[in-house]
C-alpha cells in the first residue's frame, strides 16, 4: 500500500523536525563532552601543559575502543545504559543519548588533532607571559584552533545526520524511521526519494553554515 | 639582575641523557645588554629558558632580582614572568588576535582595566612604530613588523628584563638592523635589561655590552664585547669574530705575497685612545724605516676605535727590530704566520 501524499506531508515535516532535533541536541551535548575530552587529551599529552601520562593513556585507549564500533551495534549494546539514563530505549531522546556518547569520542579526536596543529611556540609565549594552564586553554588553545574546529564539527554534524537515520530504525523516529518503514519495507519509492532529498538538503545547509562560520573565524 | 649559579640542565631523550647546559655560572647586571652567542645546539636556548623557568634547572640555581626561582610557587612564578618580557625567533604571535589584541593579551592576563589596556596598547604600538597596523592580523604583516608586535607585547607589562630568543635570526639584514635599533632604544629609553641569544656575531657587535660564548653547553668565554673582539681567547670565539671581520687575507693571497718576494707581514693592533696618535708614522720616521699597509681596517666597536692592520716594513734589519721593540710599548704587534692549510 502506497502512502497518500495529501495526508502524508505532515508526517514528513514532523520526522524532519525529529531528525533536526536529534542532530542539534547531539551536537550541543556531544560538543560539550567531546571538546572537554579533547582538551583533556591534549593538555595531558607528553610535554604539554598538564602532562599526566595515565589520564592521556586511559582516554586514548577508551576512544580507540569506542570509535571503531559500528554505530548501529553501539546503539543496541548501549541500550541498557540508555534505559537507565533516559528511562526508555524508544523515542527521540533515547536516540540522542547513544548518539551523544558516540559523537563525543569522535569530536574528542577531532579537537585533539586540531590542537596538536597549533604552533607550540604560541603556547610557550603565553606561558612566558604568565598565563596559567586554565588561561592557556581558554585564551590560546580554543581561539587558535577555532577555525578548523568549526570545520571538524561540521563534518561531525553530517555524520550525525547519518547516525540519526540509523537511530530511527530502532525506534528513534525521524526521517530514517520514515524511510525504513514506508520507503523500504513497503517498497514506496516516492517516500524514499522525498526523505533522501530532505537529508541531502539538510547536509547542504549544515555544510554551508559550517563553511560560513569557519571562513569568518579564519578570515579566508 | 640575573644570576646563574652552576646551572645544569639535562634532558632525557628516550634512554639517553643529554646535558644541554653544563655548569654555567653567569651574571647579568642591571641595565646592560648581555649577549650569549653559540652555534646551534650549544645550549643557549635552554639557558635562556631557565631565566623564566620555561625550563627548570636539573641542578644549580637561577636568581632573578635576588630571588631564587626554585623557591617560587606556581602563582608567584607566573607573577615573576610578567616582569620578564620574552621575544622569539618565530615571533609566536596569536594568529586569532589582531596586532592590538596581541599586545593587549598580557595586560588582560594581569586583569588590567579595559580603558587602561586601550591606552597602553596605543602607547606601545606608537613606541614600536606600528600605530597604523593596530587592527591588522599577524598574517598581514612582514617579518620585521611581526617582531615589532612581539616586542610591543613583551613590553606591555613594563618588565624589568627582556629576553630575546634569536630575535633577528628569521629576518633579512635591513630588518635585523631595524630591530636591533629598536632593542637598543628599549634598553636606553626604558632602562630594560636585555639578555639575548644569537648565532650571529654582528648582533653582539651592534648592541651588546657584554658577551658570553657558549659551546657544547658550557660558557667558554665571557667579557666585555670590546675585550672579546680585540683579544679573543678561545678558538671558537675567534671563529665568530672572523665571521664579522676578516682580520687576515686568504692563505692563497698570503702565499702569493710571499712568493713574489713580499716582506714579512706584521699585525698591528690599535685600541681606543692609541688610534688618535700617529705612532706608526712617528716611529718609522725615527728609525728611518718605510712602512706599507697591506691589509686591514679601523672600525668602531662599542664607541671606541679598533684598528687591525697588516703592515710590512722596508729598512735594514736592525732598524726594523728596534722599531718593532718600541712599537710594542704602545700597540700590539706580532708577526703574521702563513698557515699551511
Amino acid at each position: 500500500m502506497k502512502v497518500d501524499w495529501t495526508t502524508f506531508w505532515p508526517r514528513i515535516i514532523e520526522s524532519t523536525g525529529e531528525t533536526v532535533l536529534m542532530v542539534i541536541a547531539t551536537l550541543i551535548f556531544g560538543s560539550i563532552l567531546g571538546i572537554s575530552i579533547g582538551l583533556l587529551l591534549y593538555v595531558t599529552r607528553k610535554g604539554n601543559i598538564l602532562e599526566k601520562q595515565w589520564v592521556f593513556q586511559t582516554l586514548n585507549i577508551l576512544i580507540n575502543i569506542i570509535r571503531p564500533i559500528p554505530f548501529i551495534i553501539f546503539l543496541v549494546a548501549l541500550s541498557p545504559v540508555t534505559r537507565a539514563v533516559v528511562g526508555s530505549t524508544i523515542g527521540t531522546w533515547a536516540a540522542i543519548f547513544p548518539m551523544t556518547i558516540a559523537a563525543s569520542f569522535g569530536i574528542a579526536r577531532i579537537v585533539e588533532n586540531n590542537l596538536v596543529g597549533i604552533d607550540p611556540g604560541v603556547v610557550e609565549a603565553a606561558k612566558a607571559m604568565g598565563a596559567s594552564p586554565f588561561q592557556i586553554i581558554f585564551t590560546v588553545l580554543i581561539p587558535e584552533a577555532l577555525g578548523p574546529l568549526i570545520l571538524g564539527l561540521t563534518f561531525v554534524t553530517i555524520s550525525l545526520i547519518d547516525f540519526s537515520a540509523m537511530a530511527g530504525t530502532v525506534g528513534g523516529g525521524g526521517l530514517g524511521h520514515v524511510a525504513m518503514t514506508y520507503g523500504y519495507q513497503r517498497f514506496d519509492g516516492s517516500v524514499m526519494l522525498v526523505t533522501v532529498v530532505i537529508l541531502i538538503i539538510l547536509v547542504q545547509v549544515a555544510q554551508w553554515i559550517g563553511n560560513t562560520f569557519s571562513r569568518k573565524v579564519m578570515r579566508r | 639582575m640575573i644570576e646563574f649559579k652552576q646551572a645544569v640542565k639535562t634532558f632525557k631523550l628516550g634512554k639517553r641523557e643529554v646535558t644541554a647546559v653544563k655548569d654555567v655560572s653567569l651574571s647579568v647586571a642591571q641595565g646592560e645588554i648581555f649577549g650569549i652567542i653559540g652555534f646551534s645546539g650549544a645550549g643557549k636556548s635552554t639557558l635562556l629558558r631557565l631565566v623564566n623557568m620555561l625550563e627548570r634547572p636539573t641542578t644549580g640555581s637561577i636568581q632573578v632580582q635576588g630571588v631564587d626561582l626554585a623557591t617560587l610557587s606556581q602563582k608567584d612564578l607566573r607573577k615573576l614572568r610578567r616582569r620578564i618580557g620574552m621575544i622569539f625567533q618565530n615571533f609566536n604571535l596569536f594568529t586569532s588576535r589582531t596586532v592590538a589584541g596581541n599586545v593587549a593579551y598580557p595586560l588582560k592576563l594581569g586583569g588590567v582595566a579595559k580603558k587602561e589596556v586601550t591606552a597602553r596598547v596605543a602607547e606601545l604600538l606608537d613606541f614600536v612604530g606600528l600605530s597604523d597596523k593596530a587592527n591588522d592580523y599577524p598574517e598581514q604583516l612582514s617579518g620585521g613588523q611581526k617582531q615589532r608586535v612581539g616586542i610591543a607585547r613583551a613590553l606591555a607589562t613594563s618588565p624589568d628584563i627582556l629576553i630575546c630568543d634569536e630575535a633577528t635570526s628569521a629576518l633579512d639584514p635591513d630588518t635585523t638592523a631595524d630591530i636591533l635599533r629598536l632593542l637598543k632604544k628599549v634598553n636606553k629609553e626604558l632602562g630594560i635589561t636585555i639578555l639575548l641569544i644569537t648565532h650571529e656575531m654582528h648582533v653582539i657587535q651592534e648592541i651588546c655590552d657584554r658577551v658570553a660564548v657558549m659551546e657544547d653547553g658550557e660558557v667558554i668565554e665571557t667579557g666585555s664585547v670590546f675585550d672579546t673582539f680585540t683579544n679573543p681567547q678561545h678558538p671558537t670565539t675567534r671563529r665568530f669574530i672572523q665571521s664579522v671581520q676578516q682580520d687576515r687575507p686568504s692563505n692563497a693571497l698570503l702565499k702569493e705575497w710571499r712568493a713574489k718576494g713580499g716582506k714579512k707581514l706584521y699585525r698591528v693592533i690599535f685600541k681606543g685612545e692609541v688610534a688618535g696618535d700617529p705612532v706608526l708614522s712617528r716611529l718609522t720616521q725615527k728609525f728611518g724605516v718605510n712602512f706599507n699597509i697591506v691589509y686591514g681596517s679601523i672600525r668602531e666597536l662599542q664607541e671606541k676605535f679598533f684598528g687591525n692592520l697588516l703592515v710590512s716594513f722596508d729598512g735594514d734589519e736592525q732598524s726594523v727590530s728596534l722599531l718593532i721593540a718600541s712599537l710594542k710599548e704602545s700597540v700590539e704587534i706580532e708577526e703574521v704566520a702563513v698557515h699551511e692549510s
